[in-house]
């Protein structure tokens, strides 16, 4: 059995505690919803994407500590970072979730997220800890919020001007 | 001159010996990572004893073949052990006749079984179902399926804060169109023991008939089918210490009579031609292919062994248990019980302020405690409570108070990792 102690560590219960990014941004360019229907976790993010970097990032919901401490540590790992960047981290991030990436070994760019490293231990938790990074990319590639630009979006464009 | 008698009274009745009950479950005695396992997740699925282990054993290794086939030995003897398990489940539930006894696969298999039988044949465009705020999402689907595909409606009885069934309003939602009652004895969310008795007795002053599903009764409390006089009563092996895999639907005679079968093959009919099959007679009709042979000796076992050690003896331990944890979690600061319902079989659902159910679970995990977290397969039940999940302790009669102290001493655990 895996040592759950070791994975509710400071940096997760302190991220959970205090969630940064917290909220959702008013004029997003890009937006997704994620369920995991297993355990109940919702998360709802938010983007400003312009000209291809992550200008703003949001998220809120109701989830466990595991969750909320990865979607926490997302937006503050992407934020201010391009899209292929975020697309990279989530690729990775998922690898190592998954146990298929050692997150000692170089040539990574995961950096603080290695501390979600312990979640491979514990299958039924893996989920929670992917989940942010799950709708981080529907976000970035959903067909409906593809347009960068907020005047786009059908939810804040005026009433009969659509 | 009270005293004495006191004494005397306690004196002749027996305290319930846990310690001999926990001998007979192998698994009890596990340890991980050098903790002793403390299972309380009953509800999802109990342990089996050893006297229904080496029942399965025997079975296995010397009375094997398929039934109702072959004139040779060994089928006749399995044969003989699968019909004697259907006595014995049938005196279980005390039904008045064997073959009022199905086996299905499950709690929800059997339930099915109804939806598509006998509800498809009796439940038509604007006709309605009756279910309840607590039901297993079992006895809810199988309803919105059959009301979907017939143009029904279900109907919803809600509950109060305590998680106790409105009957008032469970009085209001008959109509002339009203065709089937769906209601569960237990809820496995919150552990209120619903007034069934009560309920088919009013659905029968209108004609119509009630499926009572017993998944969570089964295993805690004696289940009396003509007393209650229910039309369906579903439940599983596994949550009553039997096999997975195995259950029972008991239907009136008159009732499964007219349905229609459910699933078709072999085993099922009287006789197969190109221009007509003649369906078999009860319960064969209902239980097409080989069914799980070994699953039903085993739940035979397992009819035994509870009735042995007594429903009501098993039903009073669980109380002090409950009642004792119970009393414990609200000495608890930041931790609320979700059901309080007067009448409860041991189930203890709460949250803990301030932490999610999944991080609970995972930590209790790491204390060697087994619990479920999660919406329970109840959403509707977790929507009413205004929580996503829940964490849920749910004993077994093979619990003790020792237990209980261990599962508060790991709520405080938790409570300090999140402090």
């Amino acid at each position: 059995m895996a040592d759950a102690k070791a994975l509710y560590q400071e940096v997760i219960l302190d991220h959970n505690r205090k969630p940064r990014n917290y909220g959702a941004l008013e004029r997003p360019s890009h937006r997704a919803d994620g369920y995991n229907p297993l355990c109940g976790d919702r998360i709802h993010l938010t983007l400003q994407v312009s000209g291809g970097n992550i200008g703003a990032i949001a998220f809120e919901g109701e989830s466990c500590a595991i969750c909320k401490a990865s979607a926490s540590m997302m937006t503050a790992a992407v934020k201010g970072r391009t899209r292929d960047d975020a697309e990279m981290l989530f690729r990775e991030f998922r690898e190592m979730a998954t146990g298929q990436l050692d997150p000692g070994a170089p040539g990574h760019h995961l950096g603080r997220l290695t501390v979600f490293a312990g979640v491979r231990d514990l299958p039924t938790r893996v989920k929670c800890a992917i989940l942010p990074w799950h709708t981080l990319h529907a976000a970035l590639n959903a067909e409906a919020t593809a347009t960068t630009e907020a005047d786009a979006d059908p939810m804040h464009a005026p009433l009969g001007n659509a | 001159m009270n005293a004495p008698h006191a004494v005397l009274k306690a004196g002749a009745a027996p305290a319930f010996d846990v310690e001999r009950i926990r001998a007979d479950f192998p698994i009890l005695g596990l340890r991980l990572d050098g903790k002793p396992l403390v299972y309380l997740d009953n509800a999802a699925s109990a342990q089996m004893p050893q006297p229904v282990i080496d029942r399965l054993v025997r079975y296995r290794s010397s009375q094997h073949a398929n039934i109702h086939r072959a004139v040779h030995t060994l089928s006749e003897t399995a044969t003989h052990e699968y019909e004697e398990a259907r006595r014995k489940l049938a005196r279980f539930i005390n039904a008045r006749e064997d073959h009022e006894v199905i086996f299905t696969s499950g709690t929800t298999d059997a339930i099915n079984l109804v939806a598509y039988s006998y509800g498809r044949q009796s439940i038509g465009k604007g006709d309605e179902i009756i279910v309840t705020t607590l039901e297993h999402h079992s006895n809810i689907v199988p309803w919105q399926m059959v009301a979907e595909e017939k143009g029904a409606r279900i109907r919803v009885v809600p509950v109060n804060d305590a998680g106790e069934l409105l009957l008032d309003e469970y009085e209001k939602l008959f109509t002339p169109r009203t065709r089937l009652v769906a209601v569960g004895h237990v809820s496995n969310a919150l552990g209120t023991v619903n007034p069934v008795k009560l309920m088919i007795a009013s659905a029968h002053l209108r004609g119509v008939p009630v499926l009572v599903d017993g998944a969570q009764a089964a295993p805690h409390l004696t289940v009396d089918v003509r007393d209650l006089d229910c039309d369906f009563y579903a439940f599983s092996g596994h949550k009553m210490c039997g096999p997975t895999g195995i259950g029972v639907l008991y239907g009136k005679t008159a009732l499964l009579e007219k349905m229609p079968p459910f699933k078709g093959g072999g085993d099922m009919i009287l006789s197969v031609s190109f221009e007509k099959t003649i369906y078999a007679g009860l319960p064969n009709k209902f239980e097409a292919g080989t069914p799980p042979i070994a699953g039903a000796i085993g739940l035979g076992a397992a009819a035994d062994y509870l009735s042995a050690i007594g429903l009501d003896a098993i039903g009073a331990w669980e109380h002090q248990l409950l009642d004792y944890a119970t009393a414990r979690v609200r000495e608890l600061p930041g931790v609320r019980i979700i059901g309080t319902a007067a009448r409860k079989a041991a189930v203890l659902s709460f949250v803990i302020d301030g932490v999610h159910p999944h991080d609970v679970g995972t930590l209790l995990n790491q204390q060697g405690i087994a619990v479920r977290t999660g919406h329970h397969c109840a959403q509707p039940v977790m929507e009413r409570f205004g929580v996503p999940a829940t964490t849920r302790a749910s004993f077994a009669f093979y619990n003790t108070l020792a237990e209980v102290d261990a599962l508060i001493a790991g709520i405080r655990e938790v409570q300090k990792v999140f402090l």
